[in-house]
């Protein structure tokens, strides 16, 4: 059957490209040529030690699996069985968590407390790794200067922010994702959440707006300075509060942080705002990874 | 055999420990950067599964308090959800640094496959640093 | 409690603050901010070895209102102390000592960067230093290694990126590796805090159960953290990574990360699962086996390397085995030599380091030995730094480097087998080091047939080189000090 040449008719079989209404023109690409190599060795030599070299490294490696995993799977065959409740981790420190837990930090999510008031010094060095890797991503990937140039070939540029059916969901989406990940920041100690997971999904709430609306939009909501700003208070009040409390606690003086009323949201002393602190830092942390690397700087 | 008395039992820790596995041989066999790296997340994922498996006791819940019963027989062991949480954060953290190190990496060489880039490497290359 | 005993909680709070302030404040807030705290450091370490000295003092910290096994803990003494003290006077004087190549080779804008991660490296190696327990310790561990990547990748170059992902892809390993262990030891004893650890291993031990799970545990975490600190078939990341950072960058990391690594690795040893069950399990005999490995090859490599950066950095990895040695050999004397062992080389590797890129620098900006023939001459510190430090290193008397070896060679006396391993591996090496060292040290004074101008030397930039050549040549006459001090903060560290 032959086919009428309508709008419809290439519509329905496949034939219409709307991508071109989303297209921006492209900026001009700057385009560097490789550098030339000066070979320093003669290149047949580098070859053929590579070559047994690999042959070397690929038998080595598999020895090295196959010990490994006979190893691990005798250990594990000699670990106490899963689930059962006589397990050596079944002891006085798990039962002072959750027993007492509620009374002693104010936190009815066990997990919450036990991370941010028990064993708060490991969420604290933690929350460094992420600020540590924040800081070695900016290292890298930040444009400027003598360092690194903008990308050689630029993609071309898709404004997603024309297409209507994105345009409009997002809309609707990205304060629903705001909003979750606020409930998750502030319930961490009364139901699963806490600090990373809201932070995490607030980051994401942020990126899909960045990406939808494109950069220059994204850098008026949240600038630069904001950004760093946020990062410096959230950090240094998490550092400064915890030092309080852990010096309050090795000198056996009294903390005037109190463990309030399990249950309500105002309560369980620190963790509360430490919650929020977290989730600040690592809202701008993912945010700030998908900015460098997209662009290269905030 | 003594040894292998709860393997069937600790199957959880088996698998995690077969993950472990799969992730290490990638990161040592693949040629390709991305994919080494993609095999140390997987290394990575089975420690955790390995870690949450700890902490689970049969026929009990998750460790929140409801209804103001506080007694640990009730509750799963907390310890190590927490522990995987740390886990988590630093999993995530390395994998942006490697990544960020893979798009450097490609920008200079314009190539992924260490076997090229070793070649690279043994030839001096104009304006790099001595 | 007095004020003073709570500075380990204050140096660690301070450099973490410390290094979100230089993230935001820039450049020269960056530099005065990091410099200020590694002197405050230095001092605050210092001044609480000597407390603890005079008092003869071990305490724990409570980090929080929880004791023991429900809260985390500071293990606080002598022996602490004194590496947390040598951590921040090594780390001190290199950034002092680097501070005109560091303005050379990281770009303007990434300077306040650089700032934040002395700070990190150097809130992780006094955590380090001070933790116990044991998933604090792989923390900061993580802490250590991002930031360590970081100094190195701070000099732009592309070859500097490959060796920073090779670099990354061993540390992640060894910090896989450490955290199966942690876990499976975790699960068979249901602690993570020394003190508890201790107990329940030992008793494990006696009843013989769990014996596989333990034995693979305790491999696991000693072969992490062996490979995060460079033992023989994981040292090859070393001489691209230290050779082709800025000094630095080099000095601290060879001198100060890999030795936190290994001061961890002593107190699991010492403090977690005690030494005859250590002995009892075999792995110390692996891990002598692998220093004596890792002495040798270390040393051929360094022999046939074409660089003045790779030949120090693969002594680096000589040094590291003579540490591994002392540690499978087991002992209280033993001991003693390994951290004297671990004080000279975090003493002369920076001082290694600095002059080398000294003399390059005077040499045209090259290293290949050709290229460095008469460079004593034409810059004397640098010159004379590197031949202290080279002396130290191949174990000239009256120099640091001396008294290791002497106390490794005399503690081996008596343990059998071992003994002919060790005194046969310490021969062996000295010889190995004297070719190398040697060589390059005559190389560097002979005359160079063409003419060059001396050059203007700025005498402030080798101050901090010369501090380090003094206290080499203060180690080696005055070992005795040391000594008591070491077996004081020992009889207080192995309870």
């Amino acid at each position: 059957m032959k086919r009428k040449d309508t709008a419809f008719s290439r519509w329905l079989w496949g034939d219409t490209d709307l991508t071109a209404e989303l297209l921006v023109p492209r900026r001009a690409e700057e385009e560097t040529a490789p550098a030339v190599y000066e070979p320093r060795k003669n290149e047949t030599v580098v070859k053929k030690a590579a070559k047994a070299g690999s042959r070397f490294y690929i038998i080595a490696a598999a020895v090295l699996c196959l010990i490994f995993a006979a190893v691990m799977l005798c250990a594990v065959g000699d670990m106490p069985s899963y689930g059962s409740d006589s397990a050596p981790t079944v002891n006085e420190v798990a039962e002072r968590y959750v027993s007492q837990g509620t009374e002693e930090t104010g936190a009815v999510n066990t997990v919450a407390g036990m991370i941010l008031d028990y064993r708060a010094f490991d969420t604290l060095g933690e929350s460094f790794v992420l600020f540590t890797a924040l800081c070695t991503v900016v290292l890298l990937m930040k444009i400027g200067g003598r360092g690194r140039r903008r990308v050689i070939v630029e993609q071309e540029t898709v404004d997603y922010s024309r297409d209507p059916i994105v345009r409009t969901v997002c809309k609707f989406v990205i304060p629903v994702i705001l909003v979750f990940g606020i409930y998750i920041l502030l319930n961490g100690h009364l139901s699963p959440g806490g600090g990373f997971s809201g932070g995490a999904i607030l980051a994401s709430g942020f990126i899909i707006f960045a990406m939808v609306w494109g950069d220059d939009t994204a850098r008026r909501v949240l600038p630069a300075r904001v950004i760093k700003v946020i990062t410096l208070c959230a950090l240094g009040f998490y550092c400064l509060s915890k030092a309080y409390s852990f010096f309050t606690g090795a000198n056996h003086l009294h903390s005037v942080i109190s463990p309030g009323i399990p249950g309500h949201i105002f309560s369980a002393g620190l963790i509360l705002p430490l919650n929020v602190a977290v989730g600040m830092v690592v809202c701008c942390t993912m945010y700030s990874f998908y900015l460098y690397f997209r662009r290269g700087e905030l | 055999m003594a040894m292998f008395s709860h393997l069937l039992n600790n199957y959880e820790a088996a698998v995690a420990v077969i993950l472990f596995g799969v992730g290490f041989c990638m990161l040592l066999f693949c040629r390709n950067l991305l994919k080494k790296v993609l095999g140390l997340d997987i290394m990575d994922t089975g420690t955790f599964l390995l870690l949450a498996d700890r902490g689970d006791i049969f026929g009990r819940d998750v460790p929140i308090i409801v209804d103001g019963v506080t007694d640990f027989s009730n509750y799963v062991n907390p310890i190590p959800a927490g522990l995987v949480l740390t886990g988590i954060v630093v999993s995530v953290s390395v994998s942006a640094i490697l990544l960020a190190l893979t798009v450097r990496i490609y920008e200079t060489y314009h190539t992924l496959d260490i076997d090229k880039l070793y070649l690279m490497i043994s030839h001096r290359r104009k304006g790099d640093v001595e | 409690m007095s004020l003073i005993q709570n500075v380990p909680l204050f140096t660690i709070v301070l450099s973490l603050l410390c290094a979100v302030v230089c993230f935001v404040g820039g450049r020269k807030i960056s530099r005065y901010v990091s410099a200020a705290l590694l002197c405050l450091s230095a001092m605050a370490q210092g001044s609480l070895m000597i407390y603890c000295y005079v008092n003869q003092l071990s305490y724990t910290f409570m980090m929080g209102h929880y004791p023991a096994p429900w809260g985390n803990e500071l293990a606080i003494g002598v022996t602490e102390s004194s590496m947390a003290f040598l951590f921040a006077l090594v780390m001190l004087l290199s950034v002092l000592g680097g501070i005109s190549y560091v303005n050379r080779d990281v770009l303007t804008d990434k300077q306040e960067l650089y700032g934040a991660m002395l700070c990190l490296t150097h809130a992780a190696l006094m955590a380090l230093s001070y933790t116990n327990d044991i998933f604090t310790g792989y923390v900061f561990i993580e802490i250590l290694t991002i930031s360590s990547c970081a100094l190195l990748i701070a000099r732009e170059g592309g070859r500097n990126l490959i060796a920073a992902i090779r670099y990354m892809v061993f540390a992640l390993m060894g910090s896989g590796l450490f955290l199966i262990g942690v876990i499976l030891l975790y699960s068979i004893t249901g602690h993570l805090l020394f003190p508890q650890l201790h107990e329940t291993i030992a008793a494990l031990w006696e009843s013989g159960e769990y014996r596989m799970s333990l034995t693979t545990a305790m491999g696991l975490m000693v072969a992490g953290l062996s490979i995060k600190s460079g033992l023989f078939p994981f040292h090859f990341w070393m001489p691209d990574t230290y050779g082709r950072a800025t000094p630095t960058s080099s000095a601290i990391l060879s001198g100060t990360a890999s030795k936190g690594y290994i001061f961890l690795l002593i107190k699991i040893i010492y403090r977690v699962i005690g030494i005859e069950v250590f002995a009892g399990s075999g792995v110390q005999t692996v891990l002598l086996l692998f220093g004596v490995a890792g002495m040798v090859v270390g040393s051929v490599s360094a022999i046939f390397s074409d660089r003045l950066t790779t030949m120090v950095s693969y002594s680096s990895a000589a040094q590291i085995g003579y540490i591994f040695m002392g540690l499978g050999m087991g002992t209280q004397a033993a001991l003693v030599a390994v951290i004297f062992q671990i004080l000279t080389h975090a003493l002369t590797k920076p001082l290694l380091f600095l002059s080398s890129r000294d003399l390059m620098e005077a040499s045209g900006g090259r290293q290949d030995f050709k290229a460095l023939r008469g460079a004593g001459h034409r810059s004397m510190a640098a010159g004379f730094a590197f031949t202290v430090g080279s002396l130290s290193m191949v174990g000239v008397p009256l120099l640091a480097g001396f008294i290791p070896k002497l106390y490794f060679a005399t503690s081996a006396v008596g343990l059998g087998w071992r003994t002919w391993v060790v005194w046969l591996a310490l021969a062996v090496s000295t010889v190995l080091n004297v070719l190398y060292f040697l060589y390059t040290v005559i190389l560097i004074w002979l005359p160079s047939e063409e003419t060059h101008a001396l050059r203007s030397h700025r005498w402030s930039h080798a101050v901090p080189t010369l501090i380090f050549a003094a206290l080499n040549v203060a180690v080696g006459i005055f070992p005795g000090a040391i000594a008591t001090l070491v077996n004081q903060g020992f009889s207080l560290f192995c309870k």
